[in-house]
This record gives C-alpha cells, sequence and structure tokens, in this order.
C-alpha cells in the first residue's frame, strides 16, 4: 500500500481527462509523487534527530521542536499531494455510475447481444459533455482549492518558504533562549521551493483547463444558437443517447455466461 | 504479508457492495490505510527513542513511557482499520459459499449469486452492524487509554525507579494530535456512512417487502 495505489486510482481516471489533465497527472506523478518519494524522504528523514539545541536541559529540544515544526514539510506535502488527487474520484464514481447504467440499460433492452456490449461497455470513454462536464469542473475547481489551501497553509506556518539554518527557542523547560540548529537548511529549502514551484504550475494548469472548459461550452451555445433551429436541445441529446446504444448494439454477439457473470 | 493483502481483499468486495459501500471503500483506501501508510506511520517512528525525562536514572524512561503509552496510539489505528475492514469479508465469503454451492449441484441455483436479496443482505447487515461497532469501540477505547485524542507536550512521571516526580516530554505532540484527529474525522465519516447504509438497505427491502404483500393482497380481495 504506497503512492503506485493512487497511481492505480488516478490512471483510470486518464481517459476521461483532457490534455491538460493528462500534463497535470503526469507532472504530479513524475515531478511531486517522485520527488517527494525519492529524493525528499531522504531529506528529511532524520529531521528530529539531526536537530540540535546548544542545552543538555532535557526535553528543551524536544519541544522547540515541536514548537518550530508543529507539521513537518514532508508530511504536509504527503496530505496535500493525496487531498489533491481525491476530486478525480468524482469523475471516475461518475464514469462508473454511467458504465453501470448502460449495462443495466442493455439488459433490458436485449437479452442476447450482452457478452460483446458488456466488454465495450467497460472500455468505452464517455466525452466530456452534460452532467459528466458538471463533475469534470467541480473536480478541477476543488483541485485548486485545496492547492492553494495548502499552500497558504505553508506559508503561514513556516512564514514563507525558506528553512532558517538557526532558530532561538525559549520555550519551557529551556532554561533561557537556547540556539537549536536544523540539519540541511540550504537542501530542505532547495526541495521546498521546488514543491512550491510545481505546485504553482500545477494550480496554473487547472485554471487553464478550467477556462477551457469554460470557453468550450460556450462556444458550443453560441454555435448553436447561431445555426437555423432544425433540433431543439433535449432532442439532440436523445438521439445521441440512441445513437450511443445502438453503437453498442451493433457488432457480432457471443452467447457466454461468462459474460454476464463477469458483470 | 502487508497493506496491500487488505487491499486487495477489500477490492474484491467493492462487486457486491452499494453505493455507498463503494463510497466508504474509497474513503478507507485513501483517507485511512493510504494516510496511514505513506504518513502517519513516520510520525510515530522514533517515539521511543525521542521520549525523553529530565532524569539520569535508568529504567525511569522505560518505565514512564510504557505507563502513559500501554499501546501506541499507531498500533491501536493499525488495529481499527484490520478491524473495520474484515467484516466486508463475511460478504464475499457468503457470495463464494454461494457460487460453490452452484457448482457442487451444477444446476443454477440463484439467479446471480452476487446480488444482494435473502442470505446475502442478512449478511451484509450484520457485516454494517460489525463495522459500525468496532469503529465506536476503538474510538472509545482510545478515548479511555488516552483521556481524549490530546497529545501532551510533558507528562509527569512518578513511577518506580524515578526518584520523584519527573517531567518526561514526549516527541512531536502537535504533528501527533493532528493526525489523532484526522484519524478521528475519518473513522466518524464513516460510522455515518455505515449508519446511512443500514438505514437505506432496510427502508429500501422494507418497502419491496411491503409492495409485494400489497401485491398479492390486492387480487384477493378484488376477487
Amino acid at each position: 500500500m504506497d503512492w503506485g495505489t493512487l497511481q492505480t486510482i488516478l490512471g483510470g481516471v486518464n481517459k476521461h481527462s483532457t490534455s491538460i489533465g493528462k500534463i497535470w497527472l503526469t507532472i504530479m506523478f513524475i515531478f511531486r509523487v517522485m520527488i517527494l518519494v525519492v529524493a525528499a524522504e531522504e531529506v528529511w528523514g532524520d529531521e528530529q534527530n539531526d536537530f540540535v539545541c546548544n542545552t543538555l536541559q532535557p526535553g528543551c529540544k524536544n519541544v522547540c521542536y515541536d514548537h518550530f515544526f508543529p507539521i513537518s514539510h514532508i508530511r504536509l506535502w504527503a496530505l496535500q499531494l493525496i487531498f489533491v488527487s481525491t476530486p478525480a474520484l468524482l469523475v471516475a464514481m461518475h464514469v462508473a455510475y454511467r458504465r453501470h447504467e448502460n449495462k443495466k440499460q442493455l439488459r433490458k433492452g436485449g437479452q442476447t447481444c450482452e457478452y460483446k456490449d458488456i466488454e465495450e461497455i467497460k472500455l468505452q470513454r464517455f466525452p466530456i459533455q452534460g452532467p459528466l462536464w458538471w463533475t469534470y469542473t467541480s473536480s478541477i475547481f476543488f483541485r485548486m482549492i485545496f492547492e492553494s489551501l495548502f499552500m497558504y497553509a505553508f506559508y503561514f506556518m513556516y512564514d514563507g518558504f525558506q528553512m532558517p539554518r538557526l532558530v532561538k527557542c525559549n520555550v519551557w523547560p529551556c532554561p533561557n533562549t537556547v540556539d537549536c540548529f536544523v540539519s540541511r537548511p540550504t537542501e530542505k529549502t532547495v526541495f521546498t521551493i521546488f514543491m512550491i514551484a510545481v505546485s504553482a504550475i500545477c494550480i496554473l494548469l487547472n485554471v487553464a483547463e478550467f477556462c477551457y472548459l469554460l470557453m468550450k461550452v460556450f462556444l458550443k451555445k453560441s454555435r448553436r444558437a447561431a445555426s437555423p433551429r432544425h433540433h431543439p436541445n433535449h432532442e439532440t441529446k436523445e438521439e445521441s443517447k440512441q445513437n450511443e446504444m445502438n453503437e453498442l448494439m451493433s457488432g457480432s454477439c457471443q452467447n457466454t455466461v461468462l459474460g454476464l457473470q463477469n458483470s | 504479508m502487508s497493506w496491500v493483502f487488505l487491499r486487495d481483499l477489500l477490492s474484491g468486495v467493492n462487486k457486491y457492495s452499494t453505493s455507498i459501500g463503494r463510497i466508504w471503500l474509497a474513503i478507507v483506501f485513501i483517507f485511512r490505510l493510504l494516510v496511514y501508510v505513506v504518513v502517519a506511520e513516520h510520525v510515530w517512528k522514533d517515539e521511543q527513542k525521542e521520549f525523553e525525562c529530565n532524569i539520569r536514572q535508568p529504567g525511569c524512561e522505560n518505565v514512564c513511557f510504557d505507563h502513559f503509552f500501554p499501546i501506541s496510539h499507531i498500533r491501536l489505528w493499525a488495529l481499527q482499520l484490520i478491524m473495520v475492514s474484515t467484516p466486508s469479508l463475511l460478504v464475499a465469503l457468503h457470495v463464494a459459499y454461494r457460487e460453490n454451492r452452484e457448482k457442487r449441484h451444477k444446476q443454477k441455483i440463484y439467479k446471480n449469486p452476487g446480488s444482494m436479496d435473502g442470505g446475502l443482505l442478512c449478511t451484509y447487515l450484520i457485516s454494517l452492524i460489525c463495522k459500525t461497532g468496532f469503529e465506536i469501540g476503538f474510538l472509545v477505547l482510545f478515548y479511555k487509554l488516552y483521556g481524549g485524542f490530546n497529545v501532551p507536550r510533558l507528562v509527569k512521571c512518578d513511577m518506580k525507579p524515578c526518584p520523584n516526580t519527573v517531567d518526561c516530554y514526549i516527541s512531536k505532540p502537535t504533528e501527533k494530535k493532528v493526525f489523532l484527529y484526522f484519524a478521528l474525522v475519518t473513522s466518524c465519516l464513516c460510522v455515518v456512512l455505515n449508519v446511512s447504509e443500514l438505514s437505506y438497505l432496510i427502508f429500501k427491502y422494507t418497502i419491496k417487502c411491503f409492495l409485494k404483500r400489497y401485491d398479492k393482497e390486492v387480487p384477493t380481495l378484488k376477487r
């Protein structure tokens, strides 16, 4: 159980994403998850052990570390990645629901051509229109919100993105103001800036995808308004649904109980 | 043997769940199991080594740590995850039993071995009740053992062989508190989902039964 699970889940959503969405997913996995796992964990590995305070007072180091690092950078990033990836599940659930509805409809419609159709339903790619458009757009919206919230939380907790070399601590039981030294501050600063930069790029990609989806809908509506009104909206929707069903029901049929059982 | 085994077992149960059950499964996988393995385990990694008491008396730190943490938070959390996931296996076992029965008798006994009716519905409801019970049980245990979900910075210890009352400092208390609250919120969310799924199923099948009985009665009345 590790980041591979997240990759499997998000990989399934990739099929139903726009091109910008696919770029976002690639950046997520290569520049964020992989960097987090491969590099950042080594750098932050012994952060409390190597946090040294200029005092022999027992407990002072623990308390100072807790005061200056309430939640470690690495944990915040991991939580950010998990929260930012989960809106994509909304899309995955919507797609699964549509596939389930299609399967039910086909079963009621025709008893003979089931095996091949269910396989086609499983591989079917839904265009981002109608209710799926709303689900997809909401997922992008939530992604942007989570990214911004975590970036703000980071900035707020650590007063910027730089890791200091020395922090002055006077929390009880430290006897006076005590100098505490952070381990590998420059390396940590470099990784922090890198992760923040990639996070900003991801926000920009999300904004671009959001605008692209909005533009697509507005252009479509204006095209429909401009073209002559032979087919009102609800008829084209029904027609396209019927076309979908016809496409799925055409083709050779194989009568196997296995197909029914597998569904 | 690792969490992957549990994940694979639970993925198999996904097929026989309702939509609320699938949402519950997604929450357990992503917000509980994944967060536990990838994030939370590292926070509690060196908890005894970093537990420091203001004393040089040998054995005092060990005894104090054992007194204040009879079972570590992280181990309790892991036990909770395991116990809460396993009732779902009852459903998978029941479906496997049905399929096995069909194979043995070499005829189609059930319309669909995975469809939720009769015995399988009872098994599913029992698994929901067990899941909710375990969730609440572990939350109560957490509360009783640690006096809530708060992790103090400092604990005062006067166990033998510590000579007097000694100050002991817990490592990363704020981070641990954040993750314990996270575990509490996800646990409560799962309880709410289980209770709603239970109510939904009971309501749905009561209405179904009632309608069936009504349909049988109406023709007899007409006669």
